[in-house]
């Protein structure tokens, strides 16, 4: 037996700057240990789409060393690479389901990782997988839409069906960019449940980019605050206040 | 004081661009000697040539039919080979697939030159190489085809939601995968659509490649007019207008469905 878990998630000191010279991450040093559920909070634009778009490599970073599962995604290369972003689950604010697709296919592109390149090309998925992908469904009560186009669907099933698809690709994280932006607040409620469940009961780790604060303390267990690409918070969310809340949005001093 | 509404800065590229086609377009006219009034008169002419088409051998018209049909056999299978070979052109000097700028750039060059031959230049080539008949024809037409259709469809693919490719990548999936599940279902009908696009167009070019002896009906055409023989010329010229009509038509309809 193992003393200690080794972390899903380390950033080593992590900067990003893009092309345009934008700084997008300003030596970002984080631990994340498995079975986690953390809210990453800030401003629009405070860079937490580039953090979370780094964690599986959707984007490069210009300095420092990120582990997943105590590999480096930063220095994978072509299989490598996608088998560590195989274990890492994607969920995002406009869902980017394949609209013309049904249901079952967009929840079943989630097991691309596991197939040679020449059986995709055929979409020859197993049975296995197929019943699979049912259970996902299942797991987020869409089990009667698995053979609806996926583009008639309301937004908040639009959004569990990619959850489906995330859970299908039986990752031990899940990273989930603002997921509940262009929903109602009656459908947000039903995903943050659904990732909610997905952390306590497959014991998935979850990281979840939100910038309402009402939401990151109702659901987190843990906060992160970035602004302008720095960290500037990190504690459970017991310590996170009102006034650790006012700094990360507004840079004021604590107790202002 | 009230913010007055800033005056729309003048776009004088774009008039300066303007004002220059037009000057080159006059000039090119006065250079290359063209004069409306020369058009109206030979037209005394072109009454003349009708009025004699209009005295149709119908007769003949059992002897159009076998080269009308190799005319359609030979753009079904030009437009197969070159639409073959375009897809997956086009999908090597998209920008959204191929980020590599260095390739696009070379790949979007060979096809622009390809896309400036035109097809009876083509025909003419092609004639020369593998010699008179439909072989000719039909490599033409592959040509013509693959520089129209790629062209048409790496613009399709670079307007497709790049939010599936994304959600495909960061699963796992290596290129040829995501272009399989993410970007094949968003432009497979355009790509039908195109298809049937370039077949109208050919069957309407290859008509007239049987002039450079390209085989098929314009063959035909070419020996009825060289030999004044313009009774023939109203049925093949007939002929031709009917199948172009109803090919397009029925092609017409089918895009009109897929898209
Ligand atoms: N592809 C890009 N190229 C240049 N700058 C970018 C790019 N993506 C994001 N940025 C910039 O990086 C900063 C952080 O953006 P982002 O991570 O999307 O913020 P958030 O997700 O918190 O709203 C912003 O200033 C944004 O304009
Ligand atoms: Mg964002």
């Amino acid at each position: 037996m193992k003393q200690e878990a080794t972390p899903v998630i380390e950033f080593d000191h992590v900067s990003k700057i893009y092309e345009n010279g934008v700084v997008g991450l300003k030596d970002i040093n984080l631990t994340i240990m498995p079975g986690e559920f953390v809210v990453v909070v800030g401003l629009s634009g405070a860079g937490k789409s580039t953090l979370m778009r780094a964690v599986n490599r959707l984007h490069d970073i210009s300095q420092g060393d990120i582990r997943i599962d105590g590999e480096s995604i930063t220095k994978a290369k072509g299989k490598k690479l996608r088998q560590i972003r195989r274990k890492i689950g994607m969920i995002f604010q406009n869902f980017n389901l394949i609209n013309r697709a049904t249901v079952l296919r967009n929840v079943l592109t989630g097991r691309v990782g596991y197939y040679p390149t020449w059986k995709m090309l055929f979409g020859l998925f197993s049975p296995e997988d197929k019943q699979r992908a049912y259970q996902a469904l299942q797991t987020v009560e869409l089990a009667d839409k698995v053979y609806t186009r996926a583009d008639q669907l309301s937004g908040g099933q639009q959004q569990r069906v990619s959850i489906a698809r995330a859970l299908t690709q039986a990752p031990s994280l899940i990273l989930a960019d603002e997921p509940i932006a262009s929903l109602d607040p009656e459908t947000t409620r039903r995903v943050m449940d659904d990732l909610k469940r997905i952390n306590q009961e497959l014991g998935m780790t979850v990281l979840v980019n939100l910038h309402q604060v009402d939401l990151a303390q109702a659901y987190g267990s843990r906060i992160i605050g970035i602004r302008a690409g720095e960290k500037v918070f990190d504690g459970p969310v017991s310590e996170a206040t009102s006034a650790v809340f006012d700094e990360i949005y507004n840079g004021a001093e604590a107790e202002g | 004081m009230e913010d007055l509404l800033p005056k729309q800065k003048l776009n004088w590229h774009k008039w300066a661009l303007t004002a220059v086609m037009l000057v080159a377009l006059v000039w090119s006219a006065f250079i290359t000697d063209a004069h409306l009034g020369l058009f109206f008169t030979n037209f005394s002419q072109f009454t003349e040539l009708f009025v004699e088409m209009a005295h149709v051998d119908w007769a003949y018209t059992g002897y159009t039919l076998e080269p009308m049909l190799q005319t359609i056999k030979m753009s079904i299978i030009g437009t197969l080979l070159g639409s073959a070979l375009a897809f997956p052109y086009a999908l090597l000097v998209s920008r959204n697939i191929v980020t590599n700028k260095v390739v696009v750039g070379v790949f979007r060059f060979i096809l622009n030159i390809v896309r400036t031959i035109p097809d009876l230049m083509l025909a003419a080539l092609f004639v020369a190489v593998v010699g008179i008949g439909p072989v000719a024809g039909i490599f033409a037409l592959t040509i013509f085809t693959f520089g129209m259709v790629s062209k048409l469809f790496y613009e399709a693919i670079e307007t497709i939601d790049p939010g599936p490719l994304e959600a495909l990548r960061a699963a796992g999936g290596n290129r040829i995968e995501i272009i399989r599940f993410a970007v094949f279902p968003q432009i497979a009908n355009y790509f039908v659509s195109y298809v049937l696009y370039a077949f109208e167009i050919n069957v309407r070019a290859s008509t007239v490649l049987g002039y450079m002896g390209a085989g098929g009906i314009g063959v035909y055409l070419q020996q009825a007019l060289s030999m004044f023989r313009y009774d023939r010329v109203g049925v093949i010229v007939l002929v031709i207008f009917v199948v172009v009509l109803a090919i397009d038509y029925v092609s017409g309809k089918t895009r009109e469905a897929l898209l």
